[in-house]
């Protein structure tokens, strides 16, 4: 009966421990990068990053580099497109993001076509849209921690600046914060973030592990630290536990698990729905 | 320093003159209304004071300025209490995680408690109720103690209990603390006991004075170009502008008729 809960090997598992420790990164990442992506209403703008991400890491894996190269490429690149192109009026941002990322898709499409006919990587689609968590190589993993690292520090160096300029951005104008500048150092955290989430959970599904537990932060706080502090809980919580049931669903279906990811989505939609609205 | 010095400003904005030539100064404890019909000019006239939009002559110079928006209207779900905006206002354009300081708190307090907010400081301040919302702006403008306040239209959404409580509190802040108010409305009418002159604009000039001496038939009338009326009734300033070809209707500052009526 336990090892329908915990399956034996859990912790000893290498790829277990790689997949808990840039898991959880992500998480962490997801959870304080997310706050400020609801908040200042970019939720379609870090979709439509992964979107458009997913082409760098089909590209990545048609080349055969390291993936989270792939993708933190093309999330830079589509950040910083995003901010050129469509600063000013917020429907210009709308329309921006949404040709970009249909682009970003079509890309995404090709290369994973010619991926899997020229080479024989037929796991790479689901790779790159959901995610392998028990197949992230070692090196990925410090990568990974650079990345999560240099999100972490931006966040902290633009907090007031960017809380400010979230709830208007003349007031943070009048204030003296460079509001477009800050919009833009954000883009490029976001771009990290996603990149984070992308070699985890996978480009398509990073949106909901950056989105969800901020969404849950929203509504139990009603103070911005806590509403990270809140957002990085459930996201972590959700990874952690994600990980351990697709580690035991190789008992519960013997042969073959589920995907991590579709744990962990789950479990932060029923944390969204359960979700107390106490502040 | 003058907290506000306007010489000689003239706006373009999409190729149409919005300010064509206004000049005038607000000083220290001075409340100056700047009135004037919409579309005269208003706003723009507040952004360019602010540098957000560059002027296309002349110049504005100010002091540190506090600055509260028109029409704001903040994310009900947003996680910032009332304090967190106020806080903000001392220190948000700083680097870096705010560390907790009881200084810090202390100014806050003091600011919402001088603003009338305390009773509401932990509430999300985007459910707040529209006067609630402007006490915290302008907590939020002036707990670094600028030389000027500019508040757009703070008036414009409040009901007429909610809009006394708020010009009664500028008068005193702007009395006690020596701040230069200026201070965008459409209509002068509640403004009247607290206003110590006014900017009238009107097709991008202004008149400036007191009220007494701008709000007059002789120099409104020169202001738009044609026959103004001005009539005082019961205490309050009604501003009647003859249709011209071009207007569809007379505009009103300050109305006393029912809408259907007009």
């Amino acid at each position: 009966m336990t090892d329908l809960l915990l399956a034996p090997g859990f912790f000893s598992s290498g790829p277990v421990r790689t997949a808990l420790l840039v898991g959880g990164g992500a998480a962490v990442v997801s959870g304080v990068v997310g706050v400020f992506t609801v908040i200042r209403g970019q939720t379609f703008a870090g979709h439509a990053l992964a979107d458009v991400s997913s082409a760098g890491g089909s590209l990545a894996f048609l080349l055969g580099v390291n993936p989270m190269l792939g993708f933190l490429g093309m999330a830079g690149i589509a950040a910083a497109g995003m901010e050129a192109v469509g600063v000013r009026r917020l429907r210009g941002r709308d329309l921006a993001t949404g040709v970009v990322f249909g682009a970003g898709l079509a890309l995404a499409a090709l290369f994973l076509y010619l991926a899997t006919t020229t080479t024989s990587t037929t796991g790479a689609a689901i790779t790159v849209m959901f995610g392998s968590m028990f197949a992230i190589p070692a090196a990925t993993g410090r990568l990974a921690a650079v990345v999560g690292l240099v999100a972490l520090a931006g966040v902290a160096a633009m907090y007031r600046p960017l809380l400010l300029a979230s709830v208007h951005e003349d007031l943070a104008a009048a204030r003296g914060v460079p509001v477009g500048a800050a919009g833009l150092m954000y883009s490029l955290v976001l771009a990290l973030a996603v990149a984070l989430s992308a070699i985890t959970i996978g480009a398509i599904l990073s949106t909901a592990l950056l989105v969800g537990p901020s969404a849950v932060a929203l509504r139990v706080t009603r103070r911005p630290g806590q509403a990270m502090l809140v957002a990085v809980l459930v996201a972590l919580a959700a990874t952690w536990l994600g990980i351990l049931l697709a580690y035991d669903s190789f008992v519960w279906t013997p042969g073959h698990g589920w995907p991590v990811s579709f744990f962990i989505v789950t479990l932060i939609m029923a944390a969204y729905l359960l979700a107390p609205r106490r502040a | 320093m003058t907290p506000l010095t306007v010489d000689g400003l003239g706006v373009v904005l999409g190729g149409r003159p919005v300010l064509r030539d206004v000049s005038f100064r607000v000083e220290a404890g001075e409340f100056v209304g700047l009135i004037g019909s919409n579309g005269a000019g208003k706003t723009t006239l507040l952004r360019a004071i602010l540098g957000f939009t560059a002027p296309s002559r002349g110049s504005a110079h100010r002091g540190t300025v506090g600055y509260v928006p028109q029409k704001i209207l903040l994310d009900p779900d947003l996680p910032v209490r009332a304090r967190d905006l106020v806080a903000l206002g001392l220190d948000g354009n700083r680097f870096g995680l705010p560390l907790p300081s009881a200084a810090k708190r202390r100014q806050v307090d003091e600011m919402l408690a001088a603003v009338g907010a305390s009773a509401f400081a932990d509430e999300r301040v985007g459910r707040l109720s529209g006067g609630q919302q402007q006490r915290v702006l302008i907590g939020h403008a002036l707990v670094r103690r600028p030389a000027l306040l500019l508040l757009d239209e703070p008036l414009a959404n409040l009901d007429l209990h909610s809009a006394a409580g708020v010009v009664a509190l500028l008068g005193r802040l702007c009395r006690e603390q020596g701040i230069a108010v200026l201070l965008s409305a459409h209509d002068m009418n509640p403004l009247l006991g607290v206003m110590d002159r006014i900017v009238y604009l009107a097709d991008g000039r202004a008149a400036v004075g007191t009220v007494d001496e701008v709000v007059r038939g002789d120099v409104l009338s020169a202001l738009y170009g044609h026959h103004v009326d001005v009539i005082r009734v019961h205490g309050r300033i009604l501003v009647v502008v003859a249709p011209a070809e071009e207007l569809a209707e007379p505009e009103q500052h300050a109305t006393l008729l029912p809408p259907t009526a007009r």
